[in-house]
């Protein structure tokens, strides 16, 4: 089972994660009792899964709308969002919105071309679980949460306004 | 001065300590260019033709005398003995070693300087008007507003990834002195009916191979608002910025596309979720930004004394220096003063270590400490007593920053070009040192008045050539290096893209195409009129007659 961070510990990943291609010619009856499937899948064939036992997370791409996803969000377990490369930084700003303006809670997770360089961020606007490309260092990685010891601070002026609009953990909190 | 508190002091520790840890995995193999260059980039760090360039973040183009006498130590003790200042309020290292760089960027960090987000696909150093505080035209003292961005922008995390670069501008004078209007972001200080302090929000302003000129998408936005919107036209490009085609990615392209109305109303929408919440900045943050950019304790000086006014009227070069380089000051006796970095043969904005430390001393001796960069690639001193004017100049002369050319057609802006830049298509220095050499005639210089030649080594437009009254562009042609020329471009409050005259020419014929077109200007002027004035009135078709005759002329 590959390694995922989740809230700053590396953990067994029970989950598995459904991609297109492998969707195509999917049985309905896949394997694990945890699957993360893509949007469009999960609203044809969730009841059938769901029948069948299955536990469904979503999976966004990142043109995805939040919007979209926002009727699932009390149903699934958790949001995967996809990054085709690390410099597409469009999922920064869907994770963002799930939290902040959905007000979700459960887990988002960070899939794809995910690398330790950019944990600190990714955590920063709401990510709690990172599935890391696989040549990276998952011990080193952990690291990456103490990149900055600052996070947004509510309590000191002036940093207060500009930085203090991510309703998100400390950090420190995490481990 | 914004001063670091604990917080902004462990920003960029901690950004120096995890840099230097990126640096050596990458030396040890462990971090490949492709995952390494996006972040060396959001280090300043470039390869360039020759060598590692760095570049270092001049937030709101405001040093102090002690920042800049590091920026001469790194000079002299990292580089070749010099650096360059640019069109964006930046200073560049162009022959720094690869390996050095996390051990400048600490030395950085120990006068509060950092090289964060100055390059990469984020939000860049914020510019702003180089006479913020001391103008007389001032709505808003521009500062207090651009350090509240920049400690935003710094590490946005939302924003570490954008479709590509983004450049904002905040402006505070009557007068656009920070080019609003030709950058992603331009914020113009402006009052509502009611005299509520706030700005103008111009968007998908930019120059490069698509020159714009941005649109108003707000014309009143209430100074509380500043990042919740910002954050809204942020996160609307983020998500829908092009990222196809590197060439189409910046916001002008999604502006374009979804018109400026679209935009504005998908920006709207955003916006309408923060609104009164969110990031809204308290009353409270600004006083205590205020209270940083307070002005310095004026003396009781006067514009009659005589240690002022006997050696201008007896002492023509001072006398000259004073009317280009010297700007009027909002308080009575006082000066604002351009150290130009535009002597004849130097490349424009560079400036020797040497000097840089000759600029902090001069800057503790006359100007509160304080010393400002312009757009222009100029040095500005912006609280000088008159009095102290002819002993500043005195000295600022025999090092070589005393060029009285402000303004004036020497007073080149112009990137690095072929000489440095692995992007260029043609060099540019050589071609500014030739029109310099050829123009140097200070009686000539004056009677042709202000006059602004920008000069780019490729479309990129680093050196602002489209908004140059004359506008030079290198360009390549099998192989050669070839030079375009625009002309009637502007910034400001008419700003606007100049046009391209005709085909390009050879770089040996610039001065003498440069020296018809003055000829066209000085024949054909009205009393007093400036040179952008009279090619408004005429058009253009006088100039390229004289440059290319009759034969261009039959074949349009
Ligand atoms: C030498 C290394 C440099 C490189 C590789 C470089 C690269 C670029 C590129 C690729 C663009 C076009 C961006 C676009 O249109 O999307 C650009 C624009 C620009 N650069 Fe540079 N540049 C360099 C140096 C400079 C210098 C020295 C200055 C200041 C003198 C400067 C100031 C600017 C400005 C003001 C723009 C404005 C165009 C805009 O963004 O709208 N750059 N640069
Ligand atoms: S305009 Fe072109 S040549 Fe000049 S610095 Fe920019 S990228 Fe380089």
């Amino acid at each position: 089972m590959k390694p995922l961070i989740k809230d700053g510990r590396i953990v067994a990943d029970e989950w598995s994660l459904l991609s297109h291609e492998a969707l195509d010619d999917i049985d309905l009856t896949p394997a694990g009792p945890r699957q993360i499937v893509p949007l469009a899948h999960y609203r044809t064939h969730a009841e059938v899964l769901r029948t069948q036992g299955h536990r469904i997370a979503i999976l966004l791409g990142p043109d995805d709308e939040p919007d979209a996803v926002a009727p699932y969000l009390a149903d699934i377990a958790l949001v995967a969002i996809h990054f085709p490369s690390f410099t597409d930084g469009r999922g920064y700003s869907t994770a963002r919105l799930l939290r902040v303006r959905f007000n979700f809670s459960a887990e988002i997770r960070a899939v794809g071309d995910i690398l330790r360089d950019q944990l600190y961020f990714l955590h920063r606007c709401g990510f709690d679980a990172f599935s890391l490309r696989a040549d990276q260092d998952v011990n080193a990685a952990l690291s990456a949460f103490d990149d900055y010891a600052w996070a947004p601070d509510f309590g000191a002026l002036p940093r207060t306004a500009p930085k203090g609009s991510l309703p998100l953990r400390d950090p420190a909190a995490d481990k | 001065m914004y001063r670091y508190n604990e917080t902004d002091q462990r920003l960029v520790d901690d950004r120096v300590r995890q840099f230097r840890d990126q640096m050596q995995r990458h030396l040890d193999g462990k971090l490949s260019e492709d995952d390494f260059r996006p972040l060396r980039l959001q280090n300043g760090l470039y390869l360039q033709r020759h060598a590692p360039m760095l570049r270092v973040a001049i937030p709101y183009g405001t040093l102090s005398s002690m920042q800049l006498r590091m920026l001469a130590h790194i000079a002299r003790t990292w580089d070749r003995g010099y650096g360059h200042f640019t069109t964006r309020s930046n200073i560049q290292f162009n022959w720094v070693r690869f390996a050095d760089v996390p051990d400048i960027l600490a030395l950085l960090a120990t006068v509060q300087m950092h090289a964060i987000q100055t390059s990469g696909n984020c939000i860049r150093n914020i510019t702003t008007d180089q006479f913020a505080g001391v103008a007389r035209d001032e709505i808003l003292d521009p500062r207090p507003y651009c350090e509240i961005v920049r400690q935003w922008s710094a590490l946005a995390p939302e924003f570490q990834f954008l479709p590509r670069k983004f450049k904002i501008a905040i402006a505070g004078g009557e007068e656009d002195r920070a080019a609003v209007r030709f950058h992603d972001i331009g914020a113009k200080a402006c009052r509502s009916d009611q005299g509520e302090p706030g700005f103008e929000i111009f968007v998908g302003g930019g120059l490069g191979r698509t020159p714009m000129v941005g649109h108003c998408i707000k014309p009143f936005l209430p100074r509380a608002e500043l990042l919740n919107y910002f954050e809204a036209i942020l996160r609307v490009y983020n998500r829908y910025g092009r990222r196809d085609n590197k060439y189409k990615a910046r916001i002008k392209i999604l502006v374009k596309d979804l018109s400026v109305e679209g935009f504005a109303r998908e920006v709207d929408a955003e916006w309408r979720h923060t609104r009164g919440a969110g990031s809204l900045i308290p009353e409270s943050t600004f006083a205590t930004m205020e209270a940083f950019f307070a002005p310095p304790a004026y003396a009781d000086a006067r514009a009659t004394d005589l240690a002022f006014v006997a050696p201008r009227a007896e002492n023509r070069p001072f006398a000259r220096w004073v009317e280009r380089n010297v700007a009027p000051h909002r308080h009575p006796g006082y000066g604002i003063v351009t150290l130009s970095l535009k002597k004849t043969g130097v490349p424009p904005g560079d400036a020797t270590a040497d000097q840089m430390d000759r600029v902090a001393e001069l800057a503790e001796r006359f100007s509160a400490g304080e010393i400002r960069v312009s757009h222009e690639q100029n040095l500005i001193l912006p609280n000088v007593p008159l009095r102290d004017l002819y002993a500043l100049w005195e000295i600022a002369r025999r090092s070589g920053l005393a060029t009285p050319n402000i303004g004036l057609l020497t007073d080149v802006v112009c990137c690095p070009g072929g000489d440095f830049c692995a992007l260029a298509n043609a060099k540019s220095l050589p071609v500014a040192a030739a029109i310099q050499a050829r123009f140097d005639d200070l009686d000539y210089l004056f009677d042709l008045g202000p006059l602004e030649l920008n000069i780019s080594g490729c479309v990129n437009a680093c050196g602002h050539h489209h908004i140059g009254h004359i506008g030079i562009l290198g360009v390549d042609k099998n192989n050669e290096e070839w030079y375009q020329v625009t002309l009637g471009g502007s910034e400001g409050k008419h700003s606007r893209l100049g046009r391209v005259i005709g085909p390009s020419f050879a770089a040996s014929d610039i001065p003498d195409v440069i020296e018809r077109i003055l000829q066209v200007y000085l024949r054909e002027r009205l009393a007093e009129e400036c040179f952008i004035d009279t090619l408004d009135r005429i058009g253009l078709t006088p100039f390229k007659l004289a440059v290319y005759g009759e034969r261009h002329e039959a074949a349009h």
